[in-house]
């Protein structure tokens, strides 16, 4: 029978020769992944429902990243459990400030994830694992719990749409302009309890880091997963980092796709996605003007080194907008130290932008760059509801790298040929 | 099982977790300090004025965004005995059969029901009739393992009876 990769994928884990869309599966998991947000509510659900022992030491990641370093008492407190939990049962992957990072950047760089993987975590954003060819989708603390202790989740075999961007893309676009322009296309509910497989030569075309953008952000099309086949860029990046077995799926020519849209790369532009929902898009060119009070560069979106990189492309030479606080914030210590060992961070305090230890920090609103009434950011981050970024009056416009660094060169939105390109060092 | 009754607060499309529960709360997880801040972004009153069997209607993709369950957490411990919508977003729809908030997908009462009015639920039946308009509503019936989770008990206690059976 022809099947998607999700498909084989789900097939493999729940013991079966093959699945279909729709088929109820309970399927063994290679991961389970909490955060400081959701990781105290399935240790409490744990514990009450009287389970005394984990499942495997070695397939539970705990990652405090959403208000670490803590941000207040009660913060303190979500991590001090999640240490003890860890302690308790002795967890191998437990990760503590210093050595941790924004848990969807930090996983693969990390090799925790890999190809042919299913992956459940307690986190909306962890189907950015899609990427490496894996199924990875987020749930609740409770689904966390249950994971914990049996490795099992059920799952229904979710039926697969394909997102197909044939050509090359233009100049300065990347996979979160990519992944602005099919939100945009298809709703916030567009690909509700989907899979959501990018296909085609400008997907082939990028790099990891871009097609982890693109993952990262399927939930924000109400999808379950997204996953883009793995190839050499993929194999490049699991080599000699990946401390599992990797499995390669792809797609069989003839697999059944409950919708497929095509789009030509060249027409996707520079995108930014308005106040208050992600799928609320327009070219970045028409919004020019548009005046804002902050910049963030980060996130499990857009915190990795090619987003600093781009950033750092177009800062250097330039200063932040006298108005405008830039905060730049590297995803894990790797990122931090490599972008330091590249010079990155020279530009950004010449540009006068503050440059933030790892966390979520601002992307929900919990530290390090709140929004006060009335303020406006524009955010390399994935989330534009109301009140996401601090207060319920403030607004957050969503971009990638190239449009949130020529903006805060600006003070206003701005697209790097609107301020007259990248300048030679 | 005897029909929930209460008055209706209705809400429009793509209700995200952030209006259920802003994420600057979510350094708490009990469910009596979330009800505090109940849809707090949506409407700063609410939390003061729902009553206990209240029942939220809504139209598409309720519960969109995070996977936070701190947000169906947050409707249960304000009271809110069920929740009705067009669609409901996917980790939300999880998350409400694993903390035991009721939710069903009903379009016709979504469109139907004003906001204020009277409601009783059999979540039995799914039966949704609108006292104070006198119209009967049918909501979609439960899928067959969704069902299976509630009569166990939830998600966990599910899980330990099919390990022991195994």
């Amino acid at each position: 029978m022809a099947m998607t990769m999700t498909e084989k994928i789900l097939a493999r884990a729940a013991g079966k020769e093959s699945v279909a869309p729709g088929d109820l599966i309970m399927a063994k998991l290679d991961l389970c992944l909490g955060n400081d947000v959701t990781s105290g509510v399935a240790i409490d659900e744990f514990e009450k429902a009287g389970f005394d022992r984990v499942f495997d030491r070695e397939k539970i990641v705990l990652i405090p990243d959403h208000f670490t370093p803590n941000k207040d008492i009660k913060s303190a407190g979500l991590v001090k459990q999640m240490r003890e939990f860890s302690k308790k049962h002795g967890l191998v992957h437990w990760y503590d400030v210093g050595r941790v990072g924004v848990e969807h950047a930090f996983l693969p760089e990390q090799g925790l994830v890999g190809p042919g993987d299913v992956i459940l975590g307690a986190d909306s954003h962890t189907c950015t694992y899609g990427a490496l060819g894996a199924f990875a989708t987020g749930v609740g603390s409770t689904d966390l719990a249950g994971a914990m202790a049996t490795g099992e989740a059920w799952f229904r075999v979710p039926e697969t749409h394909r997102f197909d961007f044939e050509g090359t893309l233009g100049r300065y676009v990347t996979g979160k302009d990519v992944v602005l322009f099919t939100i945009g296309q298809v709703g916030v509910d567009g690909a509700l309890y989907k899979a959501m497989e990018f296909t085609g030569s400008a997907i082939r075309g990028l790099s990891m880091d871009s097609r982890f953008t693109i993952c990262n952000m399927a939930i924000e099309a109400g999808g379950k997963s997204g996953i883009i086949a793995p190839d050499d860029t993929t194999k490049a990046y699991v080599e000699g980092r990946f401390r599992r077995t990797p499995r390669y799926y792809t797609s069989d020519a003839d697999a059944w796709y409950e919708k497929t849209y095509s789009w030509k790369a060249d027409e996707v532009p520079l995108m930014v996605a308005k106040p208050h929902l992600p799928s609320n898009t327009q070219p970045a060119e028409e919004l020019n003007g548009v005046m804002i009070d902050q910049v963030v560069i980060g996130s499990c979106t857009n915190g990795r080194i090619e987003d600093l990189r781009q950033a750092a492309e177009i800062l250097r030479g330039r200063k932040v907008n006298k108005d405008i606080r830039c905060i730049v914030i590297p995803a894990t210590q790797a990122i931090w130290k490599q972008a330091m060992d590249e010079g990155l961070f020279d530009v950004f305090l010449e540009a006068e932008a503050a440059v933030s230890a790892p966390t979520c920090g601002p992307c929900l609103g919990g530290h390090m760059g709140v929004l006060a009434k009335g303020e406006r950011a524009v955010s390399t981050t994935n989330r534009n509801f109301v009140g996401r970024m601090g207060d319920p009056g403030s607004e957050v416009y969503l971009a990638g790298p190239y449009v949130a660094a020529a903006s805060a060169v600006a003070g206003y939105i701005a697209t790097p040929d609107q301020i007259g390109g990248r300048r030679q060092p | 099982m005897t029909a929930l009754r209460g008055r209706a607060w209705t809400f429009g499309r793509d209700v995200d977790t952030d209006l259920i529960i802003p994420a600057r709360y979510l350094n708490m997880k009990t469910a009596e300090e979330l009800a505090e801040h109940v849809m707090e972004d949506a409407d700063p009153t609410f939390a003061g004025k729902v009553k206990p069997g209240d029942i939220v209607v809504a139209k598409e993709n309720f519960g969109c965004g995070s996977s936070r369950e701190h947000a169906p957490i947050a409707l249960k411990g304000a009271g809110v005995s069920v929740v009705i919508a067009k669609s409901f977003a996917r980790i939300f729809y999880r998350n409400s059969f694993n903390t035991g908030l009721p939710i069903l997908i009903a379009p016709e009462a979504v469109d139907g029901v004003k906001e204020g009015d009277e409601l009783t639920v059999d979540l039995a039946t799914g039966e949704i009739a609108d006292v104070t308009s006198g119209v009967k509503y049918q909501a979609q019936p439960l899928p067959p393992f969704m069902r299976e989770l509630v009569e166990a008990g939830g998600l966990l206690p599910y899980l330990k009876q099919r390990a022991a059976a195994s």
